[in-house]
């Protein structure tokens, strides 16, 4: 199996700028993470606020350029930094963000939102550039007649959907999907991540999977990855990662998830049940 | 002996388009120490129809009811003034964002010693004393000194301490929480919920608690109602609401839970619901 993207000790620094209060100081937001995820598969990246999840997925996107470590896809090493990513590279990489009311311009038709990665990135007559909109926009469970439409017509799994089509619109092998169902309704949440499902099949596509919520990364993670204040804490497949988690944070973060099963709510109503009688 | 009963409250928005209806005669009750779950997605209503009992809905929105008891009294026949004198004592409230719920000008401290200033005629000092107490009671560290502290020097689950102080100042008979722990990390969030339950025990006052989250309704109600499009769907005691769910909708919530799969896809809404659930 190919492996899509590779991180190696990436580490991210942030500098604070001292002002009339504060005294400078540099922040490591990200404390050397190592990865390889291969093709087809998703890694899950699981944390809490502050844990630098979203920080390493902007490296991951090609979106900030990271202070130390390497970064590679399919093994080729890049840095942005050094070297302004080719249109080849970018279309190989996209990202859904978390909230699908901000990821969209409020003044730009659906039919732009997709066509202007194509317009950036290639050269294919305008014609090419409909069609493809047309039917991404089918693919990801709309419909064309959307194509003229703004984002504010859409509710909230709709955009998301948008912001999902418009990812893919260049083909890319690898998507970062910066917790992409959490301002989602549960069964619209069910809906996306089944969405999600197909069209890694479909395209096999590879996913780095932002989210703090360890039922949807049990659900859709092959490999996790947990991260807290920076620090890459545990990582694993995920049957190892969930049966035997073994760092005291990821124990107390699955101690942490509220049990939906019906013992557990057995134990509970008896637990009050007992304190009642008293 | 129920704390609170409504029977048939509806609430009406007028929009630009037209009366909007987010509540639809909805029957809610609640029991001295007991916990309510309300449940529901957006727009269910779950949010609205717990703010026209707190009498805190916009001027465009029409409450209407048969009746609204809070321990003996029609809520809808007191004036503004008799009225005060329950809400915000009796039955007080928490919010989504801790952080918005605190006025951000004014320390935390002068904001709870405020509530009982007004409320119960203490004085500055006696507020102080007690603010330092209530500070303890829901796990603040250093009372004495984080009460001179602004919202924005303390945590989002210190706010939602600092809110639950504040709620149960006055020792309410009902406390109504809405979605308290949804902006908050799960670590946080589990610990506010057993916060919640063990002030709720001690106090022995009524909780409803308004979420969307089946894990938090797992974890803490004795009795849920389902909510949809401002229509209660189901009512049911929590264990058997997860057992045996009787309404299609209950059942569609449930297998949308990723921790409940069984295939390698979700099943959705419209699976169970027909198109209607799935716009």
């Amino acid at each position: 199996m190919s492996i899509v993207v590779e991180g190696n000790a990436l580490t991210q620094d942030y500098f604070v700028a001292g002002g009339l209060f504060g005294k400078a100081e540099t922040i490591r937001a990200v404390k050397g993470a190592s990865f390889a995820v291969e093709k087809g598969r998703t890694l899950a990246i699981v944390g809490e606020s502050g844990s630098g999840k979203s920080t390493l997925a902007r490296i991951i996107a090609l979106i900030d350029r990271q202070s130390g470590g390497t970064l590679r896809i399919d093994g080729d090493e890049v840095d942005i930094g050094t070297r302004r990513p080719s249109p080849a590279l970018r279309s190989k990489v996209q990202m859904v963000f978390q909230n699908p009311y901000g990821s969209l311009n409020p003044r730009q038709k659906i039919g732009n939102v997709l066509m202007e990665p194509l317009q950036l990135n290639t050269d294919l007559p305008a014609a090419e550039r409909r069609t493809r909109a047309e039917a991404m926009l089918i693919k990801v469970g709309l419909a064309p007649e959307h194509f003229n439409r703004y984002p504010h017509m859409f509710s909230g799994g709709q955009r998301q959907r948008i912001a999902i089509a418009r990812a893919l619109m260049l083909n890319p092998d690898l998507l970062v999907l910066d917790e992409p169902v959490s301002a989602l309704d549960l069964s619209v949440q069910a809906q996306v991540l089944n969405l999600l499902a197909d069209l890694q099949e479909e395209f096999g596509l590879t996913y780095v999977f932002i989210s703090h919520d360890l039922s949807v990364v049990r659900y859709i993670a092959d490999e996790v990855m947990v991260m807290n204040k920076g620090e890459v804490v545990e990582q694993g497949s995920r049957d190892t990662v969930f049966s035997n988690p073994q760092h005291p944070y990821t124990r107390q973060l699955f101690a942490a998830t509220p049990e939906t099963d019906i013992e557990a709510i057995r134990a509970r109503v008896a637990r009050r049940r007992a304190l009642h009688a008293h | 002996m129920p704390i609170l009963t409504i029977r048939n409250l509806t609430v009406r928005f007028a929009t630009a388009t037209g009366a909007f209806t987010a509540v639809d005669g909805i029957d809610v009750s609640v029991s001295p120490r007991e916990v309510l779950a309300i449940v529901g997605e957006s727009g269910s209503g779950k949010s609205v129809s717990m703010l026209a009992v707190m009498g805190l809905l916009p001027d465009t929105a029409t409450v209407t009811a048969d009746e609204m008891i809070f321990d003996g009294t029609d809520l809808l026949r007191l004036s503004r003034a008799e009225r005060r004198r329950i809400i915000g004592r009796e039955i007080t409230m928490i919010f989504q964002e801790p952080i918005a719920s605190l006025n951000p000008s004014f320390t935390v401290g002068f904001q709870i010693e405020e509530v009982l200033r007004l409320n119960l005629g203490m004085s500055r000092r006696e507020a102080h004393a007690r603010a330092i107490e209530l500070f303890q009671a829901v796990g603040i560290p250093e009372p004495a000194a984080k009460i001179q502290s602004y919202p924005h020097q303390m945590s989002g689950g210190q706010c939602q301490r600092v809110m639950i102080a504040m709620a149960i100042a006055t020792n309410p008979r009902l406390l109504i929480a809405d979605e308290p722990t949804t902006a908050l990390d799960v670590t946080i969030q589990k610990q506010i919920l057993d916060l919640l339950m063990k002030l709720q025990e001690e106090h022995g006052m009524a909780l409803i608690l308004i979420t969307h989250d089946m894990g938090v309704v797992a974890e803490t109600a004795d009795r849920v109602v389902v909510q949809y499009k401002g229509r209660k769907m189901e009512e049911a005691d929590v264990l058997s609401l997860f057992e045996a769910p009787q309404h299609p909708y209950t059942r569609a919530l449930l297998s949308a839970l990723p921790e409940n799969a069984t295939g390698d896809r979700l099943p959705t809404v419209s699976d169970f619901f027909g198109a209607e659930g799935a716009q």
